[in-house]
């Protein structure tokens, strides 16, 4: 009789081998370096590219298996959230500002981290960390897709989100996550590789994804929360090819780590400052919290970021330097953040407003060092003015950072009540910026950054008007002329919450919802 | 040592690999926060794929973890049968 | 440093004076008064007196804050680029030695904002 014997599956160790090596080929009439033009000018030298191992050992089958699983939980999640009114369903509508931001300021990168790796993973020569790139770069338009899809249920309902795209090409804040990932997509690939595989993944998107996310689902937000969760499970693989991708470079040859390292202090002191949205989302965005900024940078970085570069002092790598300026600010940005939207609150799509009474005293709580001292009396007055009627709108428009294009709001290290300045003259011009790290970020590629589109620089070139729009005609009213090429309309996507129409809207609503009218 | 942890969605799926990590490795400390869970050990986690499938009576490739997954922290080293996370120093 | 390339990287400046139509930058903080959360940047031209700054710009700008109307001028303390500087009220800008993103504080003795909090 024959017995019928099972043929033996491979192993995952060898799967990953039969389907990420031997499959490109050694070219025979072009040269290697026509056909990868950018693997040598950034100074990084690779011997051996199959040395680069995934530590998940995804094949390309059964990453589509498992992305499919979790489009089909999220879509059927969205599905159900939305069938039942679930934007109803959160803290108040104060929440949904949150979402607005989220669109327009980070889905957008979403999308240029897709092309990002497409073109990254072209570049390299290697078949391991080809796959890796490709896989992620689905990964990233995957991530664009679900959160436009999530969020377009609430763009149904509520307003400043409806040209989100539009938004993030022109708008003074967006300006600054647009440009962080303009500087990272036009730099080599394997600055690409370090800035997003690396500094902003595996350091940094954890405060992101985790905290605020968890956030969102405290707040009743169960689209954010599957879109979030399930975009960070992709991040999850993504933080241990960056770890991997620093690993492997330092490996290849002891010329690289100086390379690494300065490419290591850069990105993680941009991606901290894109992170400053961040802060202020969950200390002030979300009406019930669940931690505070500082708690979840401690956990995230502090704690997390130290053990990896414990981690990685074999290899000579070093905690960036920008960790100890970034500890004094802990107790401060979330705060210095939140005022600055108050203040420009009539040029942003998103709604504004001074945080209550049991709110304040939750920010005194978790900022013992800095709330009661230095920003309650601030707020506390701005409450009292808008009770009167004299809401504050500032409407001159702020000096700008030269790096990070974030107005200079940021307080000297050490000193809260003393705005931080630093300068650089270049071939006859002065340039500006909020700190010594964006200082010397220029000072190293300064051709780089004086190419910067500064929105407050752009609106007074009068590049940021209508088509057609005369700013010298009588009673020019430059504000309403910027938020029309913004796509904003003033009244409605602007100005405080209070009074606003979503606050209304969703009060009715609610009301709608819970009563039999 | 330093922490390494992983961050897993709060769901019927997971609460039986919850409970196979903490099993295995009885000094984690399990966090639940909003919608997930995050557990931590010191150096060292291992996640056992035939524990799980004791837990949940039927056979498990340790990658589905992928569709539950948050996060994670720590170098990684996956097989068929574990996946170790952990920290050299 | 050079910008690691592959071929020669060189570009203009976004901000070079002429694409300003005639203006100059310039940029102005109070100092302990962070309910404004940041300097100003204003587009002025050269031949302004700087009069026209402290007397029709600065009101228009930080006139909401309660201090603003108890400033004396005459102790008001000025910075430029962080150091000591006198202007002359009756010359212009350029005549004052302001160039392009040119960077003032000022410095309000006794004003120190919201119940003192350098707000």
């Amino acid at each position: 009789m024959d017995m019928q014997v099972a043929k033996k599956k491979l192993g995952l160790k060898e799967r990953y081998a039969v389907m990420t090596r031997g499959l490109d080929w050694v070219p025979s009439y072009q040269k290697m370096e026509d056909i990868y033009p950018y693997m040598s000018y950034e100074g990084i030298k690779i011997h051996d590219w199959d040395k680069w191992e995934d530590p998940f050992r995804l094949t390309m089958d059964a990453y589509w298996k498992y992305q499919a699983e979790k489009e089909r939980k999220l879509y059927a999640v969205l599905d159900a959230f939305n069938q039942n009114n679930g934007h109803l369903n959160v803290t108040d509508a104060r929440y949904i500002n949150t979402v607005k931001l989220f669109v327009s300021g980070i889905s957008p990168l979403e999308y240029v981290a897709h092309r990002g790796f497409a073109h990254a993973g072209r570049q390299f020569p290697g078949a391991g960390p080809r796959v890796a790139c490709l896989m992620q770069s689905l990964d990233e338009i995957r991530h664009a897709q679900t959160q436009v899809h999530a969020v377009a249920n609430y763009n149904k309902y509520y307003n400043g989100m409806h040209d989100f795209h539009h938004a993030h090409d022109r708008v003074w804040f967006l300006s600054v996550p647009k440009s962080f990932f303009d500087d990272a997509i036009t730099a080599g690939p394997f600055e690409f590789m370090v800035s997003i595989g690396f500094s902003f993944e595996y350091v940094l998107t954890n405060l992101l994804f985790v905290p605020f996310v968890s956030g969102a689902a405290y707040n009743g937000d169960m689209g954010t929360m599957t879109f979030g969760f399930s975009a960070q499970s992709d991040e999850a693989r993504h933080m241990t090819l960056g770890l991997e991708v620093i690993k492997f470079i330092l490996e290849q040859d002891p010329d690289n780590l100086p390379i690494v390292q300065r490419w290591i202090d850069k990105w993680t002191w941009r991606g901290y400052r894109v992170l400053t949205l961040v802060a202020m989302m969950m200390d002030y965005m979300l009406p019930k919290r669940t931690m505070s900024w500082k708690e979840a940078w401690e956990i995230y970085f502090e704690e997390n970021g130290g053990a990896l570069f414990k981690d990685l002092a074999r290899y000579g790598i070093t905690m960036p330097k920008c960790a100890e300026q970034i500890a004094l600010e802990k107790d401060h940005l979330s705060h210095q953040a939140w005022s600055t939207f108050y203040n420009y609150a009539a040029a942003a799509n998103f709604h504004t407003w001074v945080p209550d009474e049991d709110e304040m005293a939750w920010l005194s709580a978790k900022y013992p060092d800095s709330y009661d001292k230095y920003y309650r009396p601030r707020m506390e007055y701005w409450r009292e003015q808008a009770a009167k009627g004299n809401r504050f709108y500032n409407k001159t428009l702020p000096m700008l950072c030269q790096t990070c294009q974030i107005p200079m709001v940021f307080t000297e290290p050490g000193d809260p009540t003393k705005i931080c300045y630093r300068e650089v003259d270049y071939k006859e011009s002065k340039y500006h910026f909020c700190s010594d790290h964006c200082k010397a970020i220029f000072e190293h590629e300064p051709e780089k950054y004086v190419q910067a589109w500064l929105p407050v620089h752009q609106i007074y070139q009068g590049n940021c008007f209508p088509e057609g729009t005369d700013p010298t005609v009588e009673g020019f009213d430059p504000l309403a002329a910027v938020l029309d090429y913004y796509h904003f309309e003033s009244g409605r996507d602007n100005l405080d919450f209070e009074g606003s129409e979503d606050q209304k809207n969703f009060d009715a609503w609610r009301g709608m919802a819970t009563k039999n009218v | 040592m330093s922490t390494v942890f992983i961050a897993l969605q709060t769901n019927e799926d997971t609460r039986p690999i919850v409970e196979a990590i903490v099993q295995d490795n009885p000094d984690a400390i399990v966090n639940e926060a909003p919608a997930m869970v995050k557990i931590d050990a010191d150096g060292k986690l291992v996640i056992r794929r035939e524990t799980i499938e004791e837990l949940i009576g039927r056979s498990y490739d340790l990658q589905e973890l992928q569709i539950n997954l948050i996060t994670m922290s720590g170098n990684l080293d996956q097989t068929d049968d574990e996946m170790t996370l952990y920290w050299n120093a | 440093m050079a910008v690691a390339a592959v071929k020669a990287y060189q570009f203009e400046p976004a901000d070079r004076l002429e694409n300003f139509h005639g203006a100059q930058l310039l940029y102005v903080g109070w100092e302990d008064h962070l309910l404004f959360c940041a300097p100003f940047a204003f587009p002025f031209p050269p031949t302004m007196p700087f009069r026209a700054v402290v007397e029709q710009a600065l009101p228009d700008a930080f006139g909401y804050h309660p201090d603003f109307a108890k400033i004396d001028w005459s102790t008001a303390e000025w910075f430029k680029s962080g150091k000591p500087w006198a202007p002359d009220l009756d010359k212009s800008l350029a005549e004052n030695g302001l160039k392009h993103k040119d960077v003032l504080r000022f410095r309000t003795p006794g004003l120190t904002g919201i119940k003192g909090s350098c707000s």
